[in-house]
Parts: C-alpha cells; sequence; structure tokens
C-alpha cells in the first residue's frame, strides 16, 4: 500500500532546484508531482515520480541528502467538496495531517492527492484503513 | 611480555639519569646556538643570561622564549646553527597565516628523526612484516617524509602514497594490502566514508593507523576505529620543533610521552609566561636538545595542553602530554567566551552528526554572530520542516550547554564542507575583514 514519495534536501543557494529536476531529466524520471517547504535557511523538495529508487540513487549519488518515505494516497472526485470529506474524516478519527498536496489523475474528473500523517507507520496504516472504511479510493 | 619498545635504554631510562642527560644536552645546545645564532645571543644579552649560567634544568626559565614571528623575521635561514654545507635537507611550513617558515637538518638530525618516528612506530605495534600506507602529503611538509623515514628504519614496507585521489588510495590500500595508514584524522575519516561507499570498508587489511598534524578529539578516535576497523594512535609534533615525533602514544593512551631525552616540555600560563603545575592547562613549550641544523629554545607551540609526570604502566619514564585542547590560534572569542573548535566537533559526533563542520563568525552591528555549519546526511534526514528545525534546536542547546553560547546551525549536504585532503578548514572567522 501507499505512495512512495522522494524527499531532497536543498540548500539555499540559486540553482539547486534546477539542477535536482536536471540530474532527474538526465536519470529518464518522469516527475509526476512535487511541492517545495521553504524556510528562510533550505527546502525541501518532495517528489512523486516514476521510478523512485532510481531517482534517489540519481539525487544521492549527486551529493544530495534523501530520504523515501511512504505517503497516504488517495483518489478524490474533481467537484466541491470532494477534498474536504477525505480530511474531515481523518480529523473526525484523531489523525493530524502534516502536509498534502494534489496533483491531476490521468482519469478525467479526478485527482489524487499525497498526505502525510503525522506519526509512524503503523498511524499511516490506520489512516490508510479508515479512509478505505470510508469508501475512499487509495492509491496503491 | 613485549613493551613495544624502540630504543628500550632511552625510553625506559631512569628519571634521575635522563634528567642528567637533559642538563647535558641543553647546556650543549645553548652554548652552540649562542655561538652560532644572532638573534639567540641576542636575547640572551638582552636578558642577562650567558650560556654557562645554565647549571640546573629550572635555570631553562631564564633563557628567552621563541615565538613563530622570530621564525619569520629570521627568513630563511637565519636560525640556522650549523654551516649550510651541513644541511642536508629543508622543509617548511605553509604560509596560511603569514610569511611561511623554513627549517633545516643535518644528516645526524634526520637519524634522530627516524629513530624518533620509529618509537612511535612500535608503540602503537607497527613493525617489519606491517605495510605501511603513508598518506601524510610529501614535499615541504615534514608529515610525508618523516613518517617514511622511521616506517623504513623499523622495517616496514613503506607506501609513500601521498595525499589525494582517494580512489587511488582505496584500491592501493586494497591491493598492496597495506595494514598500517598514516593520515590527518580528517582525511581518514574522508577516507572510511568512501571505503563504505565503495563498499570495502571490511576488506581492507588495515588494523592500525597513526594520526596527527591537525587537532582532533576522542569521540573522533573511536569513529575512525569503528569505521575502518582499526586501532587508532595519536602523534604529535610541529615542523617548528622538528615535524612528526616529539611525541608519541603508548598502548595505554592515557596521553602522548615526549621524547625527552630530545625536547624539554614545559607548560606555561600564555599571559604570564610562568610555569604552572604538573596537570594545570597552559601553553606547551618546547626546547630541543640535539638538534645541530635548526634548535629552538623555549619555542611556544600557542598549543594548549597538560603535562603529566607520573609513571605509566608501559614501563617509559617520559612525561605524557595531553592531546592539545586546541591551539591558542585556534580558540575563538566569540561575545567574550572562549570556543574552541574541538568543543563543536565533540558535541556533533555525540548526536550523530559527521565531524566534518564550520565555524562561521563574523561582526554584525557590532555584535559578533555565530554560525556552525553541519552536514546533515541521509540518516539525520527527516521530510518535515518541524523535524528539522527540532534537530537543529537539539544542536544548538546541546552546544549552549558546553560553551555558553548557542550559534545558528545551517544544514548542508552531506560530504559538501571543504574537506581536506591535507587539513581541514574549520573556522571562517570574518571579524577580522571589519577591523
Ligand atoms: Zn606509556
Amino acid at each position: 500500500m501507499a505512495v512512495k514519495q522522494l524527499s531532497v534536501f536543498i540548500e539555499n543557494r540559486p540553482g539547486t532546484l534546477v539542477e535536482v529536476t536536471e540530474i532527474l531529466a538526465a536519470a529518464d524520471i518522469d516527475i509526476r508531482a512535487l511541492s517545495l517547504a521553504e524556510t528562510p535557511d533550505y527546502g525541501i523538495l518532495r517528489l512523486i515520480v516514476d521510478k523512485t529508487e532510481r531517482a534517489c540513487e540519481a539525487v544521492r549519488a549527486s551529493g544530495r541528502t534523501v530520504t523515501v518515505n511512504h505517503m497516504v494516497g488517495v483518489r478524490i472526485c474533481d467537484r466541491p467538496g470532494g477534498l474536504s470529506a477525505a480530511l474531515r474524516l481523518l480529523a473526525g478519527k484523531g489523525f493530524e495531517v502534516e502536509y498534502m498536496y494534489a496533483f491531476l489523475s490521468e482519469k478525467e474528473n479526478e485527482a489524487e492527492v499525497v498526505l502525510r500523517v503525522k506519526g509512524s507507520s503503523e498511524d499511516r496504516a490506520a489512516a490508510e484503513k479508515a479512509l478505505a472504511e470510508g469508501g475512499f479510493d487509495l492509491i496503491v | 611480555m613485549n613493551r613495544n619498545y624502540w630504543q628500550p635504554g632511552y625510553e625506559t631510562m631512569p628519571r634521575e639519569e635522563l634528567r642528567e642527560l637533559q642538563l647535558a644536552r641543553l647546556r650543549d645546545t645553548v652554548a652552540r646556538v649562542y655561538a652560532k645564532v644572532p638573534i639567540y645571543r641576542e636575547r640572551m644579552d638582552k636578558a642577562g643570561v650567558r650560556p654557562e649560567d645554565i647549571r640546573t634544568l629550572d635555570d631553562i626559565r631564564r633563557l628567552p622564549f621563541t615565538v613563530k614571528q622570530d621564525l619569520r623575521d629570521t627568513y630563511p635561514y637565519g636560525m640556522f646553527a650549523c654551516d649550510m654545507t651541513d644541511v642536508v635537507r629543508l622543509h617548511a611550513s605553509s604560509g596560511t597565516t603569514g610569511k611561511q617558515i623554513v627549517v633545516g637538518y643535518t644528516k645526524r638530525d634526520l637519524e634522530v628523526w627516524d629513530n624518533l618516528i620509529a618509537r612511535q612506530l612500535v608503540a602503537a605495534g607497527v613493525g617489519s612484516d606491517d605495510f605501511i600506507h603513508v598518506a601524510f602529503g610529501y614535499g615541504l611538509f615534514t608529515g610525508g617524509f618523516g613518517l617514511h623515514g622511521g616506517a623504513q628504519l623499523v622495517g616496514a614496507t613503506v607506501i609513500p602514497v601521498s595525499t589525494g585521489n582517494t580512489a587511488r588510495q582505496l584500491t592501493i590500500m586494497q591491493d598492496f594490502g597495506s595494514t598500517a595508514i598514516c593520515a590527518t584524522p580528517s582525511y581518514a575519516l574522508y577516507l572510511a566514508e568512501e571505503a563504505e561507499k565503495a563498499g570495502i570498508a571490511d576488506k581492507l587489511k588495515l588494523r592500525v593507523g597513526i594520526f596527527g598534524a591537525e587537532p582532533w578529539t576522542e569521540e573522533m578516535r573511536r569513529q575512525i576505529e569503528a569505521r575502518l576497523h582499526i586501532k587508532a594512535f595519536d602523534i604529535y609534533g610541529l615542523t617548528e620543533v622538528m615535524g612528526p615525533g616529539v611525541s608519541y602514544e603508548c598502548s595505554d593512551q592515557k596521553g602522548m610521552h615526549v621524547s625527552e631525552d630530545h625536547f624539554i616540555i614545559e607548560i606555561i600560563d600564555p599571559d604570564t609566561g610562568e610555569p604552572v603545575p604538573d596537570g594545570t592547562p597552559g601553553e606547551i613549550v618546547f626546547t630541543s636538545l640535539t638538534k645541530k641544523a635548526f634548535p629552538v629554545i623555549r619555542y611556544r607551540t600557542r598549543d594548549i595542553g597538560t603535562v603529566n609526570r607520573e609513571p605509566c604502566p608501559c614501563g617509559r619514564t617520559f612525561a605524557r602530554m595531553s592531546k592539545p585542547k586546541g591551539r591558542t590560534d585556534d580558540m575563538l572569542i566569540i561575545r567574550g567566551v572562549n570556543v574552541f573548535p574541538s568543543q563543536i566537533e565533540t558535541v556533533l559526533i555525540n548526536l550523530g552528526y559527521p565531524p566534518n563542520y564550520q565555524i562561521i563568525v563574523d561582526r554584525v552591528n557590532s555584535l559578533d554572530t555565530f554560525e556552525v555549519k553541519v552536514e546533515l546526511t541521509d540518516d539525520n534526514f527527516d521530510d518535515s520542516v518541524a523535524a528539522l528545525a527540532r534537530k537543529e534546536r537539539t544542536i544548538t542547546e546541546a552546544m549552549r550547554s558546553l560553551l555558553g553560547i548557542g550559534p545558528k546551525i545551517t544544514l548542508v549536504n552531506p560530504r559538501s564542507l571543504t574537506r581536506s585532503e591535507g587539513k581541514a578548514v574549520r573556522v571562517i572567522d570574518r571579524r577580522k575583514l571589519h577591523d
């Protein structure tokens, strides 16, 4: 279960983002989604790609700090209220979403959302179970 | 029982006898420099002391100190005490903080030097069966040639690989079967990392390492030992006094035995120049007793350390000096607080970070800023910003509790800080630019 996300530590200097995307392109990696968390000193680039392990190796070989995490992935109908229903369900069961981002699915009228639930991998599994029981379509 | 002595007659000489030998050699050295080196003669005349005034070892305190600037002022050969025809080798220390200094050796000096190095190799358990990988720089720097001569003297197989080209060094280590390595500790750690990356760290035949030429901590020693699967020994020396070979660890590893038949060690209060009691930290001062080409009288090393004259279980009678806590030059005064880079290193290793860091001190609106760059490894990387901020705070607080002042921590990519095939750049002090 769950979606693999590659996280890359980004030093705060010009050009690092471009460098990472170029490394991925050179390794023939297709980026499906990305999000950047920024602080004044550094950033964390989060990526959903087609070949996570290969991407991880390529970026690590360039001397950057990387990690791979498992995320909760859920498909949401592309209509008003689709996302908030899923979030309401998680909040109702006491899960805390640390961050999330969405991207368009290959299917029409559907978005895919990845989210990181605070806590351990057991918490993540429990959140997935709750969503599945609530009728949501998980990305596996 | 094998005590690993090279010259037991000297290394275990009864202290009374050793002191007599020291006094005879000191008197000889002082007479020689008074006759041959104008700067020593002028200083002694000014202080009102003549060679024949040196009647006991304590009389050494009547002699003026020598400082690095004296060596610069007399560059290149003004402090040589023999004819240049008798000098068979020159070495120099780099001029990172001013003009470089040059030192020389007669044939006899080189013989002594080789024996001093042999003492420390044998004390570390290195012998004729060993393949010694000398990864100190060969050239004007004393490290490479210094270790080389001693290694050859004990009959080991010397691999004079020098510094640089780490991939090739690892290949050589594997193919030639290096069993002992001599290097700077920071380069040893770098080699360990590269060996781990190449997946060969546990395939090497290394069993012992001899490290020196830059300050390092006990924590760093444990890391090197664990990662290269070796026992690590500390050696000490400096170009002005001899190069490596001034003091060395025995298997007891509680301080480094000073080869007192060739050097007198004093510990002084750096502000007053007065001696401090044994065990009290102060500036380390050396006087050479046998050097012919480049003798030094009461040379102030600017290293801070202690001396211990208690008997050692290894049977050597030589006094032991502590690993220098830092150089007076390296000590930073930040907002009035004394900070040694080695303290930063201790905190980082204890928290599981690489001992590869950079301290950046600056002055903004007449207030000192204090920043430490820390390498973030995959193991320490947590994908959440909050978690990274927590890690930064943990490091800051650990440093604050040790130093009394907390730096701003900046996380950077692994292996991105200037690293050191020679010596590492640990401190960038930009305050000088504003003065
Ligand atoms: Zn000992």
